[in-house]
Protein backbone atom coordinates (compact mmCIF):
# COMPACT_ATOMS: atom_id res chain seq x y z
CA UNK A 1 0.00 0.00 0.00
CA UNK A 2 0.86 3.74 -0.78
CA UNK A 3 -0.04 6.42 1.59
CA UNK A 4 0.88 10.28 1.84
CA UNK A 5 3.06 11.04 4.88
CA UNK A 6 1.29 14.56 4.46
CA UNK A 7 -1.87 12.87 5.31
CA UNK A 8 -0.79 10.53 8.33
CA UNK A 9 -0.12 13.90 9.76
CA UNK A 10 -3.47 15.62 9.07
CA UNK A 11 -5.13 11.95 10.43
CA UNK A 12 -3.06 12.45 13.53
CA UNK A 13 -4.17 16.21 13.96
CA UNK A 14 -7.05 15.42 14.64
CA UNK A 15 -6.79 12.67 17.20
CA UNK A 16 -4.17 15.71 18.72
CA UNK A 17 -6.94 17.86 18.94
CA UNK A 18 -8.96 15.62 21.04
CA UNK A 19 -6.39 14.96 23.49
CA UNK A 20 -4.31 17.65 24.30
CA UNK A 21 -5.96 21.34 24.52
CA UNK A 22 -2.51 22.89 24.66
CA UNK A 23 -1.83 22.11 20.91
CA UNK A 24 -2.28 25.00 18.67
CA UNK A 25 -1.64 25.00 14.91
CA UNK A 26 -0.14 27.11 12.48
CA UNK A 27 -0.18 27.28 8.99
CA UNK A 28 1.16 29.92 6.19
CA UNK A 29 -1.57 29.76 3.54
CA UNK A 30 -0.91 26.33 2.55
CA UNK A 31 -3.07 24.21 4.93
CA UNK A 32 -5.02 22.22 2.37
CA UNK A 33 -1.59 21.29 1.02
CA UNK A 34 0.11 20.03 4.21
CA UNK A 35 -3.28 18.87 6.02
CA UNK A 36 -3.38 20.97 9.24
CA UNK A 37 -6.86 22.24 7.75
CA UNK A 38 -7.65 18.77 9.66
CA UNK A 39 -6.91 20.21 12.64
CA UNK A 40 -8.55 23.98 11.74
CA UNK A 41 -11.70 21.56 11.05
CA UNK A 42 -12.24 20.41 14.61
CA UNK A 43 -10.47 22.76 16.30
CA UNK A 44 -10.97 26.28 14.97
CA UNK A 45 -10.62 27.99 17.76
CA UNK A 46 -6.74 26.77 18.23
CA UNK A 47 -5.60 27.17 15.10
CA UNK A 48 -3.74 30.11 13.62
CA UNK A 49 -3.79 31.27 10.19
CA UNK A 50 -0.59 33.88 9.69
CA UNK A 51 -1.44 33.97 6.04
CA UNK A 52 1.54 33.68 3.34
CA UNK A 53 4.02 35.45 6.55
CA UNK A 54 5.85 32.61 7.69
CA UNK A 55 8.46 34.56 9.28
CA UNK A 56 5.75 35.61 11.57
CA UNK A 57 3.85 32.32 12.24
CA UNK A 58 7.81 31.51 13.60
CA UNK A 59 7.65 34.35 15.71
CA UNK A 60 4.17 33.98 16.75
CA UNK A 61 4.90 29.84 17.77
CA UNK A 62 7.33 31.52 19.59
CA UNK A 63 5.27 33.50 21.09
CA UNK A 64 2.90 30.79 22.17
CA UNK A 65 5.25 28.19 23.00
CA UNK A 66 6.90 31.01 25.40
CA UNK A 67 2.99 31.11 26.73
CA UNK A 68 3.30 27.48 27.80
CA UNK A 69 1.76 26.14 24.34
CA UNK A 70 2.33 23.11 22.31
CA UNK A 71 2.55 24.95 18.77
CA UNK A 72 3.16 22.98 15.96
CA UNK A 73 3.92 25.08 12.95
CA UNK A 74 3.66 23.67 9.32
CA UNK A 75 4.34 24.75 5.82
CA UNK A 76 6.78 24.00 2.59
CA UNK A 77 9.99 22.75 3.88
CA UNK A 78 11.31 25.37 1.69
CA UNK A 79 9.27 28.13 3.04
CA UNK A 80 9.07 27.07 7.16
CA UNK A 81 12.90 26.72 7.32
CA UNK A 82 14.57 28.20 4.54
CA UNK A 83 12.55 31.75 4.46
CA UNK A 84 12.09 32.10 8.24
CA UNK A 85 15.30 30.24 8.99
CA UNK A 86 16.61 33.44 11.30
CA UNK A 87 13.54 33.69 13.33
CA UNK A 88 13.77 29.96 13.62
CA UNK A 89 17.43 30.40 14.99
CA UNK A 90 16.74 33.08 17.68
CA UNK A 91 13.43 33.07 18.88
CA UNK A 92 12.66 29.06 19.01
CA UNK A 93 15.82 27.47 19.02
CA UNK A 94 18.06 29.51 21.48
CA UNK A 95 15.18 30.28 23.76
CA UNK A 96 14.93 26.53 23.32
CA UNK A 97 11.03 26.61 22.99
CA UNK A 98 8.92 23.65 22.41
CA UNK A 99 7.57 24.48 19.19
CA UNK A 100 7.39 21.45 16.24
CA UNK A 101 8.12 22.17 12.49
CA UNK A 102 6.64 19.47 10.48
CA UNK A 103 7.45 21.08 7.26
CA UNK A 104 5.56 19.23 3.99
CA UNK A 105 6.90 19.24 0.52
CA UNK A 106 10.46 18.82 1.25
CA UNK A 107 12.67 17.54 -1.58
CA UNK A 108 12.67 16.87 -5.19
CA UNK A 109 9.62 14.65 -4.83
CA UNK A 110 7.37 18.09 -4.88
CA UNK A 111 8.14 17.57 -8.82
CA UNK A 112 6.26 19.94 -11.32
CA UNK A 113 6.60 22.89 -8.81
CA UNK A 114 10.09 23.01 -9.99
CA UNK A 115 13.86 23.93 -8.06
CA UNK A 116 12.29 26.98 -6.21
CA UNK A 117 9.90 24.38 -4.18
CA UNK A 118 12.63 21.42 -3.72
CA UNK A 119 13.93 22.09 -0.29
CA UNK A 120 17.12 20.26 -0.36
CA UNK A 121 18.64 22.15 2.23
CA UNK A 122 16.15 21.94 5.23
CA UNK A 123 17.96 19.42 7.00
CA UNK A 124 21.19 21.11 6.99
CA UNK A 125 19.96 24.33 8.05
CA UNK A 126 18.11 22.46 11.09
CA UNK A 127 20.37 20.30 12.15
CA UNK A 128 23.32 23.21 12.11
CA UNK A 129 20.64 24.54 15.07
CA UNK A 130 21.92 24.08 18.55
CA UNK A 131 19.03 22.38 20.54
CA UNK A 132 16.96 21.23 17.43
CA UNK A 133 15.85 17.43 16.76
CA UNK A 134 15.53 16.53 13.66
CA UNK A 135 13.41 13.59 11.99
CA UNK A 136 12.10 12.47 8.72
CA UNK A 137 9.88 9.50 8.64
CA UNK A 138 9.84 7.16 5.41
CA UNK A 139 6.15 6.43 5.91
CA UNK A 140 2.45 7.06 6.97
CA UNK A 141 2.93 4.76 10.05
CA UNK A 142 6.01 6.34 10.93
CA UNK A 143 5.22 9.70 10.77
CA UNK A 144 2.85 9.45 13.13
CA UNK A 145 4.90 7.91 15.49
CA UNK A 146 7.62 10.57 14.89
CA UNK A 147 5.47 13.53 15.40
CA UNK A 148 3.64 12.30 18.99
CA UNK A 149 7.00 11.69 19.71
CA UNK A 150 8.36 15.39 18.75
CA UNK A 151 5.74 16.69 21.11
CA UNK A 152 6.29 14.70 23.58
CA UNK A 153 9.85 15.96 24.11
CA UNK A 154 10.68 19.33 25.04
CA UNK A 155 12.10 21.98 22.97
CA UNK A 156 12.60 22.49 19.55
CA UNK A 157 12.19 19.80 16.93
CA UNK A 158 12.06 19.80 13.39
CA UNK A 159 10.16 17.21 11.14
CA UNK A 160 10.05 16.73 7.16
CA UNK A 161 7.80 15.04 5.10
CA UNK A 162 6.97 15.24 1.41
CA UNK A 163 4.15 15.70 -1.06
CA UNK A 164 3.26 12.32 -2.32
CA UNK A 165 2.93 8.73 -1.74
CA UNK A 166 5.42 6.37 0.21
CA UNK A 167 5.23 2.68 0.37
CA UNK A 168 4.51 1.66 3.90
CA UNK A 169 7.07 -0.26 5.39
CA UNK A 170 5.39 -0.08 8.58
CA UNK A 171 2.41 -1.06 9.96
CA UNK A 172 -0.31 -0.10 12.85
CA UNK A 173 1.59 -2.67 15.01
CA UNK A 174 5.03 -1.12 14.38
CA UNK A 175 7.09 -0.14 17.33
CA UNK A 176 9.38 2.39 17.26
CA UNK A 177 12.34 3.11 18.93
CA UNK A 178 13.78 6.75 17.83
CA UNK A 179 16.83 7.02 19.72
CA UNK A 180 18.09 4.17 17.29
CA UNK A 181 18.78 3.40 13.88
CA UNK A 182 16.45 0.68 12.12
CA UNK A 183 17.62 -2.74 10.20
CA UNK A 184 15.41 -3.24 8.03
CA UNK A 185 16.85 -6.11 6.48
CA UNK A 186 20.09 -7.83 7.26
CA UNK A 187 22.39 -8.72 4.40
CA UNK A 188 26.34 -8.86 4.12
CA UNK A 189 29.28 -6.64 2.51
CA UNK A 190 27.06 -4.06 1.33
CA UNK A 191 24.89 -1.50 3.66
CA UNK A 192 22.49 0.97 2.14
CA UNK A 193 21.55 3.85 4.70
CA UNK A 194 18.82 5.39 3.91
CA UNK A 195 16.37 7.68 5.12
CA UNK A 196 12.95 9.52 4.41
CA UNK A 197 11.23 8.46 0.78
CA UNK A 198 14.64 6.76 0.17
CA UNK A 199 14.12 3.81 1.91
CA UNK A 200 11.30 2.37 -0.22
CA UNK A 201 13.70 2.92 -3.12
CA UNK A 202 16.33 1.36 -1.16
CA UNK A 203 14.30 -2.18 -0.55
CA UNK A 204 13.57 -2.11 -4.05
CA UNK A 205 17.05 -2.02 -4.90
CA UNK A 206 17.45 -5.19 -2.95
CA UNK A 207 15.28 -7.22 -5.26
CA UNK A 208 17.50 -5.68 -8.13
CA UNK A 209 21.21 -6.70 -6.52
CA UNK A 210 19.59 -10.02 -5.78
CA UNK A 211 20.14 -10.71 -9.87
CA UNK A 212 24.12 -9.71 -9.23
CA UNK A 213 24.42 -11.59 -6.23
CA UNK A 214 24.17 -8.64 -3.78
CA UNK A 215 22.54 -9.13 -0.69
CA UNK A 216 22.89 -6.11 1.04
CA UNK A 217 21.73 -4.62 4.60
CA UNK A 218 19.45 -1.89 4.93
CA UNK A 219 19.23 0.35 7.09
CA UNK A 220 17.06 3.19 8.24
CA UNK A 221 17.77 6.54 9.93
CA UNK A 222 14.77 8.36 10.94
CA UNK A 223 16.49 10.48 13.50
CA UNK A 224 19.46 12.58 12.44
CA UNK A 225 19.45 14.33 15.43
CA UNK A 226 20.51 13.29 17.75
CA UNK A 227 22.03 10.17 15.72
CA UNK A 228 22.64 6.81 16.95
CA UNK A 229 26.21 7.31 16.48
CA UNK A 230 27.07 3.76 18.53
CA UNK A 231 24.50 1.82 15.78
CA UNK A 232 26.03 3.51 12.89
CA UNK A 233 29.76 3.02 14.12
CA UNK A 234 28.48 -0.55 14.44
CA UNK A 235 26.82 -1.07 10.82
CA UNK A 236 29.09 0.66 9.38
CA UNK A 237 32.13 -1.32 10.90
CA UNK A 238 30.26 -4.81 10.04
CA UNK A 239 29.85 -3.87 6.03
CA UNK A 240 32.91 -3.13 3.41
CA UNK A 241 30.77 -0.75 1.50
CA UNK A 242 28.07 1.80 2.82
CA UNK A 243 26.35 3.73 0.80
CA UNK A 244 23.93 6.61 1.71
CA UNK A 245 20.66 7.33 0.20
CA UNK A 246 18.46 10.92 0.82
CA UNK A 247 16.29 13.23 -0.98
CA UNK A 248 18.61 15.92 0.21
CA UNK A 249 21.81 17.80 -1.00
CA UNK A 250 24.57 15.46 0.00
CA UNK A 251 26.30 18.24 2.15
CA UNK A 252 24.40 19.16 5.30
CA UNK A 253 22.04 15.93 5.51
CA UNK A 254 22.18 11.84 5.84
CA UNK A 255 25.53 11.75 4.22
CA UNK A 256 27.15 14.41 6.15
CA UNK A 257 25.43 13.19 9.55
CA UNK A 258 26.90 9.79 8.98
CA UNK A 259 30.71 10.98 7.77
CA UNK A 260 30.53 12.85 10.92
CA UNK A 261 29.92 10.25 12.94
CA UNK A 262 31.92 7.72 11.32
CA UNK A 263 34.81 10.06 11.07
CA UNK A 264 34.84 11.66 14.01
CA UNK A 265 32.68 10.92 17.03
CA UNK A 266 34.08 7.87 19.13
CA UNK A 267 37.02 7.16 15.83
CA UNK A 268 39.74 8.98 15.51
CA UNK A 269 39.74 9.40 12.28
CA UNK A 270 39.27 13.24 12.16
CA UNK A 271 38.83 14.66 15.50
CA UNK A 272 36.26 17.78 15.54
CA UNK A 273 37.30 21.18 17.67
CA UNK A 274 34.83 23.98 17.06
CA UNK A 275 31.58 25.03 18.83
CA UNK A 276 30.10 21.72 20.05
CA UNK A 277 26.40 22.34 18.57
CA UNK A 278 25.53 24.51 21.48
CA UNK A 279 25.03 28.63 21.57
CA UNK A 280 27.02 31.14 22.49
CA UNK A 281 27.58 33.96 25.03
CA UNK A 282 28.22 37.27 26.07
CA UNK A 283 31.95 38.24 26.87
CA UNK A 284 35.01 39.63 25.83
CA UNK A 285 36.63 37.69 22.52
CA UNK A 286 38.95 36.28 23.78
CA UNK A 287 37.28 35.01 27.20
CA UNK A 288 34.36 33.69 24.95
CA UNK A 289 36.69 31.90 22.90
CA UNK A 290 38.58 30.62 25.64
CA UNK A 291 35.39 29.04 27.12
CA UNK A 292 34.13 27.17 24.41
CA UNK A 293 37.91 25.73 23.65
CA UNK A 294 39.06 27.87 20.31
CA UNK A 295 42.00 28.34 21.37
CA UNK A 296 45.72 27.02 20.83
CA UNK A 297 45.95 25.64 24.61
CA UNK A 298 42.58 23.92 24.03
CA UNK A 299 43.87 22.12 20.62
CA UNK A 300 47.34 21.21 22.46
CA UNK A 301 45.35 19.59 25.30
CA UNK A 302 42.99 17.73 22.73
CA UNK A 303 45.85 16.38 20.54
CA UNK A 304 48.32 15.37 23.39
CA UNK A 305 45.23 13.49 24.87
CA UNK A 306 44.50 11.66 21.95
CA UNK A 307 48.18 11.47 19.79
CA UNK A 308 50.08 10.72 23.10
CA UNK B 1 2.23 55.88 42.01
CA UNK B 2 2.93 59.54 41.58
CA UNK B 3 5.16 61.32 39.24
CA UNK B 4 7.78 62.41 41.78
CA UNK B 5 8.16 59.12 42.77
CA UNK B 6 8.45 57.36 38.98
CA UNK B 7 11.06 60.45 38.68
CA UNK B 8 13.41 59.07 41.14
CA UNK B 9 13.09 55.64 39.80
CA UNK B 10 13.50 56.47 36.55
CA UNK B 11 16.85 58.55 37.36
CA UNK B 12 18.26 55.72 39.50
CA UNK B 13 17.43 53.39 36.34
CA UNK B 14 19.37 55.82 34.01
CA UNK B 15 22.50 56.09 36.54
CA UNK B 16 22.48 52.09 36.58
CA UNK B 17 22.05 52.34 32.50
CA UNK B 18 25.63 54.43 31.94
CA UNK B 19 27.07 52.84 34.86
CA UNK B 20 26.16 49.32 33.56
CA UNK B 21 27.45 50.34 29.75
CA UNK B 22 30.71 52.30 31.44
CA UNK B 23 32.10 49.23 33.21
CA UNK B 24 31.15 46.83 30.39
CA UNK B 25 33.24 49.24 28.20
CA UNK B 26 30.29 47.92 25.61
CA UNK B 27 26.47 48.16 25.43
CA UNK B 28 23.61 50.62 23.99
CA UNK B 29 23.35 53.90 25.88
CA UNK B 30 20.93 56.17 23.55
CA UNK B 31 18.01 53.60 23.37
CA UNK B 32 17.80 52.72 26.83
CA UNK B 33 17.77 56.47 27.96
CA UNK B 34 15.35 57.26 25.24
CA UNK B 35 12.62 54.85 26.80
CA UNK B 36 13.48 54.67 30.14
CA UNK B 37 10.64 56.90 31.33
CA UNK B 38 7.91 54.72 29.56
CA UNK B 39 9.53 51.59 30.90
CA UNK B 40 9.87 52.58 34.08
CA UNK B 41 6.22 53.59 34.15
CA UNK B 42 5.38 50.02 32.75
CA UNK B 43 7.24 48.42 35.68
CA UNK B 44 6.00 50.96 38.61
CA UNK B 45 2.85 51.51 37.59
CA UNK B 46 0.89 49.42 35.09
CA UNK B 47 1.81 46.05 34.63
CA UNK B 48 1.12 43.73 37.78
CA UNK B 49 4.94 41.80 37.70
CA UNK B 50 6.06 41.23 41.42
CA UNK B 51 8.69 38.51 43.41
CA UNK B 52 5.26 36.09 43.68
CA UNK B 53 4.29 35.89 40.13
CA UNK B 54 7.54 36.63 38.38
CA UNK B 55 7.79 33.00 37.25
CA UNK B 56 4.09 32.76 36.49
CA UNK B 57 3.27 32.93 32.82
CA UNK B 58 -0.11 34.40 33.94
CA UNK B 59 0.63 37.82 34.71
CA UNK B 60 1.25 40.85 32.16
CA UNK B 61 4.43 40.76 30.15
CA UNK B 62 6.94 42.98 28.67
CA UNK B 63 8.81 42.09 25.45
CA UNK B 64 11.76 44.07 25.09
CA UNK B 65 11.74 43.76 21.08
CA UNK B 66 14.76 46.54 20.69
CA UNK B 67 17.17 43.84 22.85
CA UNK B 68 19.87 46.02 22.04
CA UNK B 69 18.53 48.43 25.16
CA UNK B 70 18.65 45.62 27.97
CA UNK B 71 20.69 47.50 30.02
CA UNK B 72 17.36 49.39 30.23
CA UNK B 73 15.30 45.97 31.40
CA UNK B 74 18.28 44.78 33.82
CA UNK B 75 18.33 48.54 35.25
CA UNK B 76 13.87 48.53 35.66
CA UNK B 77 14.27 44.69 36.79
CA UNK B 78 16.98 45.65 39.48
CA UNK B 79 14.99 49.00 40.54
CA UNK B 80 12.28 46.93 41.20
CA UNK B 81 13.28 44.68 43.18
CA UNK B 82 13.61 41.61 40.68
CA UNK B 83 17.00 41.06 39.65
CA UNK B 84 19.39 39.86 41.99
CA UNK B 85 22.56 39.74 39.97
CA UNK B 86 25.43 42.39 40.25
CA UNK B 87 25.12 44.78 37.58
CA UNK B 88 28.78 45.56 36.85
CA UNK B 89 29.06 41.53 35.44
CA UNK B 90 26.87 42.83 32.07
CA UNK B 91 28.52 41.50 29.16
CA UNK B 92 30.62 39.92 30.89
CA UNK B 93 31.90 36.19 30.44
CA UNK B 94 29.61 33.57 32.65
CA UNK B 95 26.78 36.79 33.40
CA UNK B 96 23.38 36.23 33.19
CA UNK B 97 22.89 39.47 32.07
CA UNK B 98 23.74 38.67 28.55
CA UNK B 99 24.42 41.55 25.65
CA UNK B 100 20.85 40.71 24.76
CA UNK B 101 18.37 39.38 26.68
CA UNK B 102 17.75 35.56 27.35
CA UNK B 103 15.20 34.52 28.98
CA UNK B 104 16.85 30.85 29.55
CA UNK B 105 19.37 32.85 32.04
CA UNK B 106 16.85 34.94 34.09
CA UNK B 107 12.88 34.91 35.16
CA UNK B 108 11.36 38.52 34.16
CA UNK B 109 12.68 37.67 30.35
CA UNK B 110 9.44 37.19 29.33
CA UNK B 111 10.94 36.65 25.73
CA UNK B 112 14.54 36.28 24.18
CA UNK B 113 15.40 38.91 21.90
CA UNK B 114 18.10 40.97 19.89
CA UNK B 115 17.31 40.28 15.97
CA UNK B 116 15.08 43.18 15.62
CA UNK B 117 11.49 42.40 14.45
CA UNK B 118 11.41 39.43 16.43
CA UNK B 119 9.94 40.40 19.81
CA UNK B 120 7.07 42.55 17.89
CA UNK B 121 6.14 38.94 16.48
CA UNK B 122 6.47 37.03 19.39
CA UNK B 123 4.19 39.13 21.30
CA UNK B 124 1.75 38.90 19.30
CA UNK B 125 1.61 34.97 19.71
CA UNK B 126 1.64 35.71 23.23
CA UNK B 127 -1.15 38.00 23.10
CA UNK B 128 -3.26 35.17 21.12
CA UNK B 129 -2.29 32.99 23.78
CA UNK B 130 -3.81 34.91 26.40
CA UNK B 131 -6.89 35.72 24.78
CA UNK B 132 -7.48 31.90 24.07
CA UNK B 133 -7.00 31.07 27.65
CA UNK B 134 -9.38 33.50 28.12
CA UNK B 135 -7.36 35.49 30.46
CA UNK B 136 -7.13 39.45 30.94
CA UNK B 137 -3.63 39.60 31.23
CA UNK B 138 -1.62 42.31 29.10
CA UNK B 139 1.70 42.41 27.12
CA UNK B 140 3.40 45.17 26.87
CA UNK B 141 6.28 45.40 23.44
CA UNK B 142 8.71 48.06 23.10
CA UNK B 143 9.91 48.59 19.54
CA UNK B 144 12.55 50.79 17.97
CA UNK B 145 11.91 53.42 15.56
CA UNK B 146 14.09 51.79 13.19
CA UNK B 147 13.30 48.73 13.97
CA UNK B 148 9.91 49.31 12.08
CA UNK B 149 12.45 48.89 9.35
CA UNK B 150 12.21 44.78 9.15
CA UNK B 151 9.44 43.80 7.23
CA UNK B 152 8.12 41.32 9.85
CA UNK B 153 6.64 43.98 11.99
CA UNK B 154 4.52 44.65 9.36
CA UNK B 155 3.60 41.16 9.00
CA UNK B 156 3.17 41.37 12.80
CA UNK B 157 0.67 44.31 12.88
CA UNK B 158 -1.43 42.43 10.28
CA UNK B 159 -2.00 40.11 12.66
CA UNK B 160 -2.09 41.87 15.35
CA UNK B 161 -4.99 43.18 14.26
CA UNK B 162 -6.57 40.54 12.09
CA UNK B 163 -6.85 38.59 15.86
CA UNK B 164 -8.28 41.60 17.14
CA UNK B 165 -5.19 41.84 20.17
CA UNK B 166 -6.71 44.33 22.31
CA UNK B 167 -4.71 42.97 25.48
CA UNK B 168 -1.62 43.64 22.85
CA UNK B 169 -0.12 47.50 23.26
CA UNK B 170 3.26 47.98 21.51
CA UNK B 171 5.16 51.09 22.51
CA UNK B 172 7.44 52.67 19.68
CA UNK B 173 10.35 54.78 21.03
CA UNK B 174 10.21 57.28 18.39
CA UNK B 175 14.22 59.06 19.22
CA UNK B 176 14.18 59.31 15.34
CA UNK B 177 17.71 58.34 15.75
CA UNK B 178 19.49 54.68 14.21
CA UNK B 179 22.84 53.53 13.88
CA UNK B 180 24.05 54.88 10.76
CA UNK B 181 21.94 58.64 11.53
CA UNK B 182 18.30 59.48 11.13
CA UNK B 183 15.73 57.72 10.28
CA UNK B 184 14.88 59.80 7.02
CA UNK B 185 18.63 59.41 6.34
CA UNK B 186 18.75 55.81 6.35
CA UNK B 187 16.07 54.47 4.88
CA UNK B 188 12.96 56.51 5.91
CA UNK B 189 10.10 54.41 7.54
CA UNK B 190 7.22 57.39 8.43
CA UNK B 191 5.31 58.24 8.54
CA UNK B 192 4.21 55.80 11.44
CA UNK B 193 1.17 56.84 12.17
CA UNK B 194 -0.32 56.78 9.14
CA UNK B 195 1.04 53.25 8.28
CA UNK B 196 0.08 51.61 11.97
CA UNK B 197 -3.23 52.78 11.18
CA UNK B 198 -3.43 51.73 7.76
CA UNK B 199 -2.96 48.10 9.58
CA UNK B 200 -5.74 48.55 11.33
CA UNK B 201 -4.04 49.37 15.01
CA UNK B 202 -5.24 52.13 17.17
CA UNK B 203 -2.44 55.01 17.59
CA UNK B 204 -2.00 57.20 20.46
CA UNK B 205 0.83 60.17 20.76
CA UNK B 206 2.12 61.09 23.96
CA UNK B 207 5.44 62.61 25.26
CA UNK B 208 8.00 59.90 26.36
CA UNK B 209 9.43 61.91 29.09
CA UNK B 210 6.11 63.15 30.43
CA UNK B 211 4.55 60.58 32.94
CA UNK B 212 0.94 62.60 32.91
CA UNK B 213 1.22 62.32 28.88
CA UNK B 214 2.50 58.31 29.27
CA UNK B 215 -0.51 57.80 31.59
CA UNK B 216 -2.72 59.24 29.55
CA UNK B 217 -2.10 57.36 26.25
CA UNK B 218 -2.41 54.31 28.56
CA UNK B 219 -5.38 54.66 29.63
CA UNK B 220 -6.32 55.60 26.59
CA UNK B 221 -5.15 51.76 24.54
CA UNK B 222 -7.27 50.56 28.01
CA UNK B 223 -10.74 51.41 26.40
CA UNK B 224 -9.66 49.64 23.03
CA UNK B 225 -11.58 46.59 23.24
CA UNK B 226 -11.22 44.99 18.87
CA UNK B 227 -7.54 45.89 18.26
CA UNK B 228 -3.86 46.00 19.01
CA UNK B 229 -2.61 49.51 19.78
CA UNK B 230 0.35 51.46 19.09
CA UNK B 231 1.77 54.21 21.58
CA UNK B 232 3.95 56.54 20.15
CA UNK B 233 6.20 57.76 22.53
CA UNK B 234 8.43 61.14 21.29
CA UNK B 235 11.35 60.45 23.01
CA UNK B 236 14.88 62.30 22.90
CA UNK B 237 17.65 59.32 22.24
CA UNK B 238 20.45 60.02 25.25
CA UNK B 239 17.71 61.61 27.23
CA UNK B 240 18.76 62.60 30.69
CA UNK B 241 22.72 62.86 30.11
CA UNK B 242 22.49 66.28 28.11
CA UNK B 243 25.43 65.22 25.54
CA UNK B 244 24.72 62.32 24.94
CA UNK B 245 21.23 63.50 23.81
CA UNK B 246 20.48 63.62 19.92
CA UNK B 247 23.73 62.36 19.35
CA UNK B 248 23.98 59.05 17.36
CA UNK B 249 27.24 58.14 18.56
CA UNK B 250 25.48 57.21 21.61
CA UNK B 251 23.80 54.40 19.93
CA UNK B 252 26.29 51.81 20.81
CA UNK B 253 29.33 54.00 22.26
CA UNK B 254 30.57 53.23 25.65
CA UNK B 255 31.72 56.14 27.98
CA UNK B 256 34.77 57.22 29.15
CA UNK B 257 35.96 57.62 32.41
CA UNK B 258 36.08 61.83 32.45
CA UNK B 259 32.36 60.93 30.47
CA UNK B 260 31.15 58.57 32.97
CA UNK B 261 31.51 60.87 35.91
CA UNK B 262 30.16 63.71 33.98
CA UNK B 263 27.07 61.62 32.99
CA UNK B 264 26.45 60.30 36.90
CA UNK B 265 26.56 63.76 37.93
CA UNK B 266 24.44 65.13 35.56
CA UNK B 267 21.97 62.67 36.86
CA UNK B 268 22.58 62.90 40.35
CA UNK B 269 22.09 66.94 40.37
CA UNK B 270 18.23 65.74 38.76
CA UNK B 271 17.40 64.17 41.67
Amino acid sequence: MEHETRVAYGELLIELAKENANIVVLDADVSKSTKTIEFKSVAPGRFVSAGIAECNMMGMAAGLAASGKIPLVSSFAVFAVGRAFEIIRNSIAYPNLNVTIIATHAGLSVGEDGASHQSIEDIALMRALPNMRVFVPADYYETKAIIRHAIELDGPCYVRLQRGKSEDIYNEKSLFDFERIKTLREGSDVCIIATGLMVQEALKAVDILKNFDIDPTVVEVSSLKPVDDKGILDVVRRHKFNFTFEEHNIIGGLFSTIAETVAGKNSNVVIPIGIQDEFGESGKPKDVLKKYGLTADHLVKVILSTAR
Amino acid sequence: MNNDELKIHAINVRKNIVDMVYFAKSGHIGGSLSATDITTFLYFEKMNIDKENIKKIARDRFVLSKGHASPLLYAVLNEKGLLNEDLHTFRGINSRLQGHPSMRCLDGIDMSTGSLGQGVSAAVGMAIANKMDGNDHHIYCLMGDGECEEGLVWEAMMSAHYYELHNLTYILDYNGLQLDGTLKDTIGPEPFKEKFEAFGLKVFECDGHDFDSIRDAFLKCDQIKDTAQVVIAHTVKGKGVSFMENDTLWHGNAPNQKQYELAIRELGGQL
